[in-house]
């Protein structure tokens, strides 16, 4: 039998029941299309996780002072990030001795209350030098920012985060040349910082950028910085500069024991792949679900086809007598079970992309789907069809033609 | 040319084994109509089947063209069924909701005859069974009974086969009908010399017949011609005569568009 023919009898036999085929081939239709707005949902949670973290810069190691300890072999913890154990110095060696450092920018923040005239915020207030833009992906919309000028002769100038300028000055004022109080000091505001967006680490809009030295002597009194960011080449190398970061820094403490370090280092790969692991098992969840849903749907097809097997049982006699081979009949009920669903997979394909189409039309979430899903999908619902459709076509072909034809 | 050698048909699926055929002979030569005529329970269904290639003996030997099927596995069965044997049943069995063209070429699917051929062979079979041309694309439910059977006639015969077997063809219309169903198959012998063997329990139907084997509790009672019991002898050996040349025309020149000019011809 040609396979043309054989989708030809397939077409007419489906045909013939529009209303049963159709609910089977609902089945299908729900379980890929949600496999496929499921997983498109994960990959845009993952995706947008991955770009806020991003957005705090690319490639960046951050090292943090460690626990400060009373005395040596005190017990009493004043907890990470406390001691006051990094210093410019330290960030000036990393940026000489290390060359697989690209750059680096120490950073001093704290809260501070910031106020102008008639208006008043708390918020962060960052010590940084001229290094810190390319570091942390920062861009002025307004003004300049802070230069090496700036930095080295404690000028009390200001840049502003968007959200910050809003806060005091009123929404998209014109801030350049005004003055603000940060802790009784007097700032002039240079420049504005375009905005970011992202709310993954706190918002990067709503902060004051001022110059460190400024910063460690007007607001926090004291030398230390509060993060040494340092930014890698490329991706790959980050391991080694963290490495070798740690041991310049063990080295420049005097202290011999790694584990003892009086400050700790984070390497933004290690945030990326965490929040991917998080995000991949969200996903395989909600993909999971999903897929019950599929399995079902190919129960709902075997279930039909069997029916169909006894409701036709004359005809395959029938078929039979008139000179049709075992493989023949099984093709046709076999084929029937794969079209159907191929069918349910395609529309499925289609209906799940315009779900995750209208997921990402809210806004809540950018969606994406991804081809393996696709391909996935649709190879699950023609295994299910094979699989599903196997057993009531060999049923069939194995029919007996002189029962079969009996059959009432 | 069909051969029965001692064939023996032994049910054993039943709590005991049944023997529907105790030693069955005969041989049947092409362009012969035979009817076969026994009480139900007789074992004439079980010899049907076994002529048919439905169903094999358990011992004996049936040759079909001299090709002995009597030890075939399924799939070869359907394959002698497909090129050799055309069924007419009591019940029909068309498909439903299916024209009655679409029916008569559904052998030519599994025969894997093209396309194109597949539909002149089929107008050809229904007009040889008698089937009014006006009807050729109704649906199998909005035919009468005597129309049906004429699709069931015609898709017995589209494949060209070397047998055609009828099982209680009138079974399911009436007595009108049925001689005009019984009438198709006289004018299927004498003008197209087909092999038909007529399977039934009545006397007034197997009588069509030129040759009656009578069978009962399965062995053969009586195979008789019908020499004797024809009012017209002459002009039924003129008719054989007849038929046998047709039909050797036919064996020469096999192609579908030859038999559907012999058919128009006639």
């Amino acid at each position: 039998m040609k396979t043309k023919d054989i989708l030809g009898e397939t077409y007419t036999a489906l045909s013939a029941n529009k209303v049963r085929s159709g609910l089977t081939m609902l089945g299908i239709v729900i379980g890929i299309s949600s496999v496929i707005a499921m997983v498109s949902i994960g990959q845009g949670a993952q995706g947008s996780i991955q770009s806020s973290i991003e957005s705090i810069g690319s490639n960046l190691v951050m090292v943090y002072p460690g626990a400060q300890r009373a005395s040596p072999g005190a017990q009493v913890s004043s907890g990470r990030g406390s001691s006051r154990t990094l210093t410019q110095a330290d960030a000036e060696a990393i940026a000489s001795e290390i060359t697989l450092a690209k750059a680096v920018a120490p950073e001093l923040s704290g809260r501070y209350q910031v106020t102008t005239k008639g208006n008043n915020t708390n918020t962060s207030v960052n010590g940084v030098d001229q290094n810190y833009p390319g570091v942390k992906n920062i861009e002025v919309a307004e003004g300049s920012f802070i230069t090496e000028q700036h930095a080295k002769s404690m000028s009390r100038v200001a840049v502003l985060g968007p959200t910050t300028r809003d806060d005091l000055f009123g929404e998209g004022a014109d801030a350049i040349g005004k003055t603000i109080r940060i802790s009784n000091s007097v700032f002039t505001v240079i420049g504005v910082t375009k905005e970011k967006g992202g709310t993954g680490f706190g918002s990067q809009d709503d902060m004051i950028f001022i110059p460190l030295i400024t910063a460690q002597k007007f607001l926090a009194g004291e030398d230390y910085v509060s993060i040494i960011n340092v930014q890698a080449h490329d991706s790959e190398s980050m391991t080694a500069l963290q490495e070798e970061v740690t041991n310049l820094l063990l080295a420049r403490h005097k202290i011999s024991d790694p584990t003892a370090a009086d400050f700790s280092i984070l390497n933004q790969a290690d945030i990326v792949a965490t929040a991917s692991s998080i995000t991949n098992t969200f996903t395989i969840l909600l993909g999971s679900v999903a897929g019950i849903s599929l399995v079902v749907g190919g129960i709902g097809i075997m279930n039909m086809m069997l029916t169909t097997v006894t409701e036709r049982t004359r005809e395959i006699g029938l078929r039979k007598a008139i000179g049709a081979n075992r493989s023949d009949i099984s093709k046709q009920f076999l084929i029937e079970a794969i079209v159907l669903t191929c069918v349910g997979g395609v529309t499925g394909v289609i209906l799940g992309g315009l779900i995750s189409w209208a997921i990402s039309l809210t806004g809540v979430l950018q969606t994406s789907i991804s081809l393996g899903s696709v391909l996935l999908a649709f190879g699950v619902s023609a295994g299910i069809g094979i699989v599903f459709g196997y057993y009531p076509a060999r049923r069939a072909a194995n029919l007996n033609p002189i029962e079969a034809l009996r059959y009432e | 040319m069909i051969e029965a050698k001692n064939i023996t048909k032994t049910y054993t699926s039943g709590a005991e084994p049944f023997t529907a055929l105790k030693g069955v002979s005969f041989t049947i030569e092409d362009g012969e109509f035979v009817a076969i005529m026994g009480p139900s329970g007789s074992g004439k269904s079980t010899l049907m089947h076994i002529l048919g290639a439905l169903d094999t003996p358990t011992t004996g030997e049936y040759l079909l063209d001299g090709k002995n099927v009597s030890d075939y596995g399924q799939d070869e069965l359907a394959h002698i069924r497909r090129n050799k044997i055309g069924f007419v049943f009591q019940a029909f069995n068309l498909l439903p909701r299916t024209s009655a063209l679409r029916n008569v070429m559904l052998p030519l699917i599994y025969a894997e005859v093209n396309e194109s051929e597949r539909e002149e062979r089929a107008k050809s079979a229904l007009l040889a069974a008698g089937f009014d041309e006006n009807h050729f694309h109704h649906l199998s439910n909005q035919l009468s009974g005597g129309q049906i059977q004429r699709v069931a006639i015609a898709r017995a015969l589209v494949n060209n086969p070397s047998l055609i077997l009828a099982d209680e063809p009138t079974g399911n219309l009436d007595s009108r009908t049925g001689e005009i169903v019984l009438g198709t198959f006289e004018s299927l012998n004498r003008k197209y010399g087909r092999t038909i063997i007529l399977i039934t329990h009545e006397r007034d139907v197997a009588e069509h017949a030129d040759r009656i084997i009578v069978i009962k509790d399965g062995v053969i009672l009586e195979d008789s011609r019908s020499h004797q019991r024809r009012k017209s002898v002459h002009l039924d050996s003129h008719t054989e005569n007849k038929a046998e040349k047709v039909h050797h025309k036919q064996h020469a020149h096999p192609g579908a568009e030859e038999h559907a000019d012999s058919i128009a011809k006639e």
